[in-house]
């Protein structure tokens, strides 16, 4: 190889080498940093709702007025709701997964425990909840009719029976037998019976430490005036069925507000829309960036090709390859490139480190990012390099013998 | 000279439009990513009322569990309670002094034409419109006396008058609210908070306020609030029981003159609570804090850590064009090593060619400079479609588009230094023998 007079002819010309390999060294940082926290975000979207996120909607009602009764409401609501053609299942809900309003409280497995065993978000239901979220019971049983009682917000909450998700049975019980288990959700007596498990269902909060933690309590207990409702639908049947609740829903009371409809599909891009929009900005930043480095590797090797063209000639002329000048300008890349990188990887990790300490939650970029920059921004530069060496290449022996 | 300077970096850059083209890309896509992150950051965080926010404190006390903290680094809650809220208000100590909290109630237009619609909107005290000035188009905020008789009395905020009203002047008219009437003193005009800094607990760039009731009255409906609600114990049944209990839900701003007004709130508040704790509340660690308003938003991470992350990264974006644009120009001169070689042989001093290079990277620069605002404005487009609650920080002023323009300048001429300086190097001796 021909890598020593490659080196001492960059030698001759340090800063633009420099200059290059700043630009790599700069866009590696950059890059696997970036692209890290892209796959965070990806995978924090990721997560699954425990929920039949296709078929299903929710929308809130408030009444107005001395005379409006939001029990009975609720429960003429529901009664309308179930009837209708396409519904597969409706219940009253204080909240949903990823719509970032609700409730949560500690469960203790003491009377007056210091401090909790877990956090839970509670989802003030009836006994056709299960169904309307679309989760799965994998132990024990639904609420019964009447396990559903009559509560009043604001008084003490002490349902005899609750439903759990797994990740919260496993938390509070990691032996496996939550099934049966008593646990207090107040400081007091009497406690609840966890009477069935459901495989997932999680938190109204998407950045919630504890989003896997929820549990379902059987209640009639409307918010002042105001009742929240999930419906699922047939599968393909949502937004037919939404149009028909709105009217429905409108005319059977006219002393009542019902709220905005909103699908699953549309909370859940609403509560990831931040993520979202920060993946979009990292990853046009990556493009352009790519793109300004490449655009640089050409224009510097641009400008050394014609710098040398009667070196080429001259090497030509001695029995150079068109091969040979390709190879020449192919490595020269691949060296700059390389110290580039090897400066980069450096860098990549001092900006990690400084995300460490200025942002919450940050991780340390694992190490695979850096060799897959590496081979990434090789081709990058063989690639963006490869027109400038053909056209090198392309410089006639007769070159030499003229002058420039 | 100048201008004949400009001309001739302007013939120069037309010679070699690629280039000249990928160094004004380069530049202008390099201050758009910076000044499009810059400008949200920049607004984020800007003071919204620079003329009294160091006189503004949220008032914070830690009544929490003596078992857990309420925050792990030991910030004190973000709220305060009722009772305290209340006490506070009463004792009457600051200069100015309004407890408030978020509710929702349904609006029941007389107009039968109108379909009622749920507003969102704030209980406080009179305190209120003279502590965070918002601009009335008609009437004004109701008195202290109206607080004491917990009057039926409302402040719309512009957009609820356009809606029940068409925008006439509504003050003296009632208003229906949950079955409740409600005489109109006061209706806002537009108001144009770029943050909702006055209550920080549901998010920065909420809505503006529908309307204004008076605290002591929404307390009478036992209305609760729709904002946030923290209870390290359960508070007991029934409305009466939620407001003596340690169930944090209020929002207390203080107005405070003076340094020593401060010193001596801060000195009463220490009192306030160590006379509590003789009753068995407080039973942590004396934890109280009077932040003004920047300091509060900061602690309260207006700016998110991804708007920080995104400024960063967009000058590091900016600084990989800079040297990419130092290259390509490095080696645009160096190509010129001939020519100036000729106009040295010729008489030109150094100072003579570093000028005329020096124009031609500003050129380089103010045209990347130009553009580098247009993407800006782009940017700022696309940031207020990929966020949809932050139309209010995602805009230019003045600043932001004067800043542009000098940084492109700025950063085109530094980059361009070295490249000229080596140009200037040039020995013409040389240069003209191997012609």
């Amino acid at each position: 190889m021909e890598i020593r007079p490659i080196i001492s002819a960059l030698m001759r010309s340090k800063v633009a080498m420099i200059l290059i390999g700043l630009q790599v060294a700069l866009t590696l940082a950059i890059v696997c940093n970036s692209l890290f926290i892209i796959n965070q975000r990806f995978e924090h979207m990721r997560r699954p709702s425990g929920m039949n996120e296709a078929d299903t909607f929710w929308f809130g009602s408030t009444g107005f007025g001395q005379g409006y009764d939001a029990r009975a409401t609720q429960l003429a609501d529901l009664q309308l709701l179930r009837q209708l053609p396409g519904v597969v299942a409706a219940a009253p809900a204080w909240s949903v997964p990823m719509s970032g309003g609700g409730w949560s409280t500690g469960l203790n497995l003491q009377p007056k425990q210091k401090t909790s065993t877990a956090d839970t978000a509670l989802y003030i239901v009836d006994d056709h909840a299960v169904d309307a979220f679309g989760t799965h019971l994998i132990a024990g049983r639904n609420f019964k009719p009447e396990e559903v009682v009559n509560a009043t917000f604001g008084d003490s909450l002490h349902p005899a029976a609750i439903i759990v998700t797994k990740a919260l049975a496993d938390k509070v019980f990691p032996g496996g037998d939550a099934l049966g288990k008593q646990v207090y959700l107040d400081d007091d007596p009497p406690t609840s019976t966890i009477v069935g498990i459901v495989d997932r269902l999680q938190q109204p909060w998407t950045n919630s430490k504890t989003i896997e933690y929820t549990t379902l309590v059987p209640a009639h207990m409307p918010f002042g005036n105001f009742t929240r409702y999930i419906v699922r639908t047939e599968p393909g049947r949502r937004d037919e069925v939404m149009k028909l609740v709105e009217q429905k829903l409108a005319e059977s009371n006219p002393s009542r507000i019902i709220g905005k409809m909103r699908t699953i599909e549309q909370t859940r891009n609403d509560a990831y829309s931040n993520d979202r929009a920060m993946m979009i900005i990292l990853g046009t930043v990556i493009f352009l960036l790519l793109t300004i480095t490449a655009l640089g590797v050409v224009g510097m090797a641009s400008f050394w090709v014609t710098q040398r063209t009667k070196q080429i000639g001259t090497r030509r002329a001695l029995g150079a390859t068109r091969f040979d000048i390709l190879r020449y300008f192919l490595t020269e890349n691949f060296l700059i490139t390389t110290a580039g990188l090897v400066v980069g990887g450096v860098l990549a990790y001092a900006l990690s480190l400084w995300l460490l300490t200025h942002v919450a939650d940050a991780k340390l970029l694992p190490w695979y990012y850096v060799p897959v920059g590496f081979v990434s921004l090789w081709l990058l530069g063989q690639i963006a390099v490869l027109g400038p060496a053909t056209r090198a290449s392309r410089v006639p022996p007769a070159v030499a013998t003229r002058s420039v | 000279m100048f201008s004949y300077y400009l001309q001739l970096g302007l013939r120069s850059l037309r010679r070699n439009p690629i280039l000249t083209a990928l160094m004004v890309l380069g530049i202008a896509l390099g201050i758009a990513a910076s000044m499009t992150t810059l400008t949200v950051m920049h607004l984020m965080g800007s003071d919204p009322i620079p003329w009294k926010s160091d006189k503004l404190h949220y008032v914070q006390m830690d009544n929490w569990s003596p078992d857990n903290p309420y925050n792990d680094d030991g910030r004190p809650p973000d709220q305060v309670t009722y009772r305290d809220a209340v006490a506070l208000m009463e004792a009457g100590k600051a200069d100015k002094q309004a407890a408030m909290y978020k509710l929702a109630l349904p609006v029941q237009p007389a107009n039968r034409e109108l379909k009622p619609f749920q507003a969102l909107g704030r209980v406080t005290y009179a305190d209120f419109f003279a502590m965070f000035e918002p601009p009335f188009a008609y009437g004004g905020g109701w008195n202290r006396d109206q607080d004491a008789q917990h009057a039926r009395v409302v402040v719309l905020g512009r957009e609820t008058n356009e809606k029940l009203f068409g925008g006439q002047n509504s003050v003296g008219k009632t208003v229906r609210l949950d079955g409740n009437d409600y005489t109109i003193v006061g209706v806002l005009d537009e108001w144009n908070l770029r943050t909702r800094y006055y209550d920080l607990t549901i998010g920065a760039f909420a809505d503006p306020d529908d309307f204004f009731i008076p605290f002591t009255t929404g307390i009478d409906l036992k209305q609760r609030s729709t904002g946030n609600n923290s209870c390290w114990k359960s508070p007991g049944d029934g409305w009466d029981a939620y407001l003596q209990s340690d169930c944090v839900w209020i929002q207390m701003w203080v107005q405070l003159d003076s340094p020593a007004r401060l010193a001596e709130y801060q000195s009463f508040l220490d009192s306030y609570v160590n006379e509590q704790k003789k009753s068995g509340r407080f039973q942590r660690p004396l934890n109280n804090r009077l932040l003004d308003v920047n300091a509060w938003m900061a602690d309260q991470k207006v700016v998110s850590s991804d708007v920080k992350v995104q400024t960063g990264l967009g000058f590091a974006f900016l600084a990989v064009c800079l040297v990419n644009t130092i290259g390509l120009l490095l080696a645009k001169f160096t190509r010129k090593a001939g020519e100036i070689g000729l106009r040295r042989a010729l008489g030109a001093s150094k100072r003579d060619v570093f000028g005329q290079f020096l124009i031609e990277s500003g050129v380089v620069g103010l045209s990347g400079g130009v553009l580098g605002l247009l993407l800006t404005g782009l940017g700022l487009v696309a940031v207020r479609a990929l966020y949809t609650n932050y139309k209010t920080v995602a805009q230019l002023d003045w600043t932001m588009i004067v800043t542009t323009v000098v940084l492109a300048v700025a950063a085109a001429v530094l980059a361009g230094l070295y490249p000229t300086w080596r140009a200037c190097q040039v020995a013409p001796a040389a240069q003209l023998k191997t012609q």
